[in-house]
């Protein structure tokens, strides 16, 4: 079983439409899973339309709660908190403490600090997974709650339960759409894959953001390759990227060009193959191409 | 009054639309902070030329355990909600990339073994954006935009620690002043703690269905959990279809302006060109974009 995460750096580079168009390719080769790490904002679900099978609670970590009849708003709980989490309510009748949940981190302190028992620590309910059938194979998303923390636990989580179906279908690939950035998702989304493709555009965000993901890459020892879409829109930009590539050794997987069929394919809820653009179409089977060499060698 | 540019979606065009502001209200009366919180990948610089003047590094409290003191009795590995703490006897193993720094360990030493060091996960950068140009780079000055940028090191996990570092240094900004925030995509912590504070959140979004779908999740996060002031701005509109506008429409979330999409904007971007510089008109349209929101939130 090999796994392929399609990382950018920077957002809105086209890794989701990148991933849809792989696992397409891969399901027609041999069974595929596909994950879609991007917790945040996970997109892929609408492009590969998906049934869904198995809903699950993610709980991680814990917030505190205080029980105002306990309290005798002494403050020590205040003091020893360090995130700001603990805030003095004054108004005409009565002062009290609250808990700002999205400021909680869950450390306890506030629990050890108080010593009228008033604090108590809960498991925090911070989002839910989903196991679907979807047209190119088991898709495996999640939905982190909005302003929750430790969403790269979320994708290790639905990467396990990937793994685990993978493993038992005799599946052959995990495709993996990751989130931007270069932080714990992107860590958790590419651990131990056989590949990372790194989707860019020729423009300055794009290539400072592109180096700070194959640093990342480099420091975790996942090996990468290059896709640069868009690559049309700024020709010396594009040059620009082929010698960071060559000077880092990392291979130039494939250009995909600038294409108004991407965007229209996305509104109607297509890959880029479904909807016959021959360039983009082939573009896209190169990449696969690329992906696979570097698979079996 | 502090607007955080923000969008769920990564891509969408909030440092064109952050930085444009920035542009657009310098050379004005008053001062203005221009805030690069998306320390996983900031790329505001690459826009406004900053010089900077002035670099920190920022981190978290991790502990160092002096064996002398220690009697190995477990207490910190007991207090420890995040694993950050294995302790065998009087060997107390550490690993800093799980801590939080929330201090428990040190704190509840029965004796006092533990003092805490800053660990640096990242930098904060300040200086000038514009204004009185000087030998070596830009001097601040009338016009000039307060520059302010964190990074987070490659190989961390934890953004918001770099973000509070970054907001800490607007606090300094009087009254009047105009503070932009660059907010990464998502709609989890980081983008929550770019969120805090500010008088409007301003969502960019493109008119797509990957668009729509993050400006639902963005919306829900700044105006229903957080309470913010929201509005939108479309970019790249003519690319999709009007789902976005018909969504904004029916929640009563006003649609601040729509930035056409044309190649011409994507290929100056391309170039690290500000928008503002790259179509004539835009200054102005943001000006009056300023003048309404400050109008909205009374600042």
């Amino acid at each position: 079983m090999k796994q392929i995460v399609v990382l950018s750096g920077k957002g809105g580079t086209g890794k989701t439409t990148l991933a849809a168009a792989l696992a397409q390719l891969a399901s027609k080769e041999g069974r595929v899973a596909l994950v879609d790490a991007d917790v945040d904002a996970a997109n892929l679900e609408l492009i590969v339309s998906p049934v869904k099978l198995e809903q699950h609670q993610f709980t991680s970590g814990r917030v505190a709660e205080i029980d105002e009849v306990r309290c005798r708003l002494c403050g020590r709980c205040e003091g020893r908190c360090r995130f700001g989490a603990l805030v003095r309510l004054v108004d005409e009748r009565r002062v009290l403490y609250r808990i700002e949940p999205t400021d909680c981190e869950g450390c306890s302190a506030c629990f050890h600090a108080c010593v009228h028992g008033a604090i108590r620590m809960k498991d925090r309910l911070a989002g839910e997974w989903f196991k679907s059938q979807s047209r190119f194979g088991q898709l495996f998303h999640a939905r982190l709650y909005p302003a929750q923390e430790n969403s790269g636990k979320l994708v290790t989580l639905i990467r396990q339960a990937a793994r685990q179906a993978a493993a038992e279908a005799e599946g052959e690939y995990i495709i993996i759409d990751g989130p931007p950035g270069v932080g714990c998702p992107v860590m958790a989304a590419s651990t131990g894959v056989d590949v990372a493709v790194m989707v860019t555009e020729p423009t300055v965000s794009g290539i400072h953001d592109l180096q700070r993901v194959l640093d990342v890459a480099g420091h975790f020892s996942v090996p990468a390759v290059v896709v640069i879409n868009k690559h049309d829109l700024n020709p010396v930009r594009t040059e620009e990227i082929k010698r960071l590539c060559a000077s880092r050794d990392i291979e130039v997987a494939g250009l995909i060009p600038y294409d108004e069929a991407v965007p229209r394919a996305m509104t109607r809820g297509l890959t880029v193959l479904d909807d016959g653009n021959e360039r983009l179409s082939s573009a896209v089977a190169e990449v696969w191409t690329a992906c696979r060499r570097r698979l079996e060698g | 009054m502090i607007i955080t540019v923000a969008s769920g979606k990564g891509g969408t065009g909030k440092t064109t639309v952050a930085t444009a502001l920035a542009l657009a209200a310098a050379a004005r009366a008053r001062p203005v902070y221009l805030l690069d919180c998306d320390v996983e990948e900031p790329n505001a610089h690459l826009f406004v030329n900053p010089a900077i003047e002035s670099e920190r590094a920022v981190g978290i409290l991790t502990p160092v355990v002096d064996a002398e003191k220690c009697d190995g009795c477990r207490h910190c590995a007991e207090v420890c909600s995040f694993n950050a703490i294995a302790a065998y006897g009087r060997t107390v193993l550490v690993f800093n990339e799980l801590c939080h720094g929330c201090g428990n360990c040190s704190n509840l030493c029965p004796t006092g073994a533990i003092r805490e060091e800053l660990r640096p996960t990242g930098s904060v950068e300040r200086g000038w954006a514009g204004g009185v140009k000087a030998a070596d780079g830009w001097a601040g000055g009338t016009g000039a935009i307060h520059f302010i940028r964190g990074t987070l090191n490659v190989g961390e996990a934890m953004a918001v620690p770099v973000i509070r570092e970054v907001k800490k240094e607007a606090r300094d900004a009087p009254r009047g002043a105009l503070v932009i925030i660059d907010a990464p995509p998502g709609t989890s912590c980081p983008t929550v703690e770019c969120l805090k504070g500010a008088d409007y959140a301003l969502l960019v979004t493109e008119p797509t269905p990957f668009g729509l779908h993050d400006l639902k999740l963005a919306v829900e996060v700044a105006r229903d959990q957080l309470g913010r002031r929201v509005g939108v701005i479309i970019n790249r509109d003519g690319l999709g279809d009007g789902r976005t506008e018909d969504y904004c429409r029916g929640e009563g979330i006003p649609v601040l302006m729509k930035i056409p999409h044309d190649r011409r904007i994507a290929v100056a971007y391309s170039d690290g060109i500000p928008l503002t510089e790259a179509l004539d008109g835009y200054t102005e349209k943001f000006r009056a974009l300023l003048e309404r929101l400050a109008t909205e939130v009374g600042r």
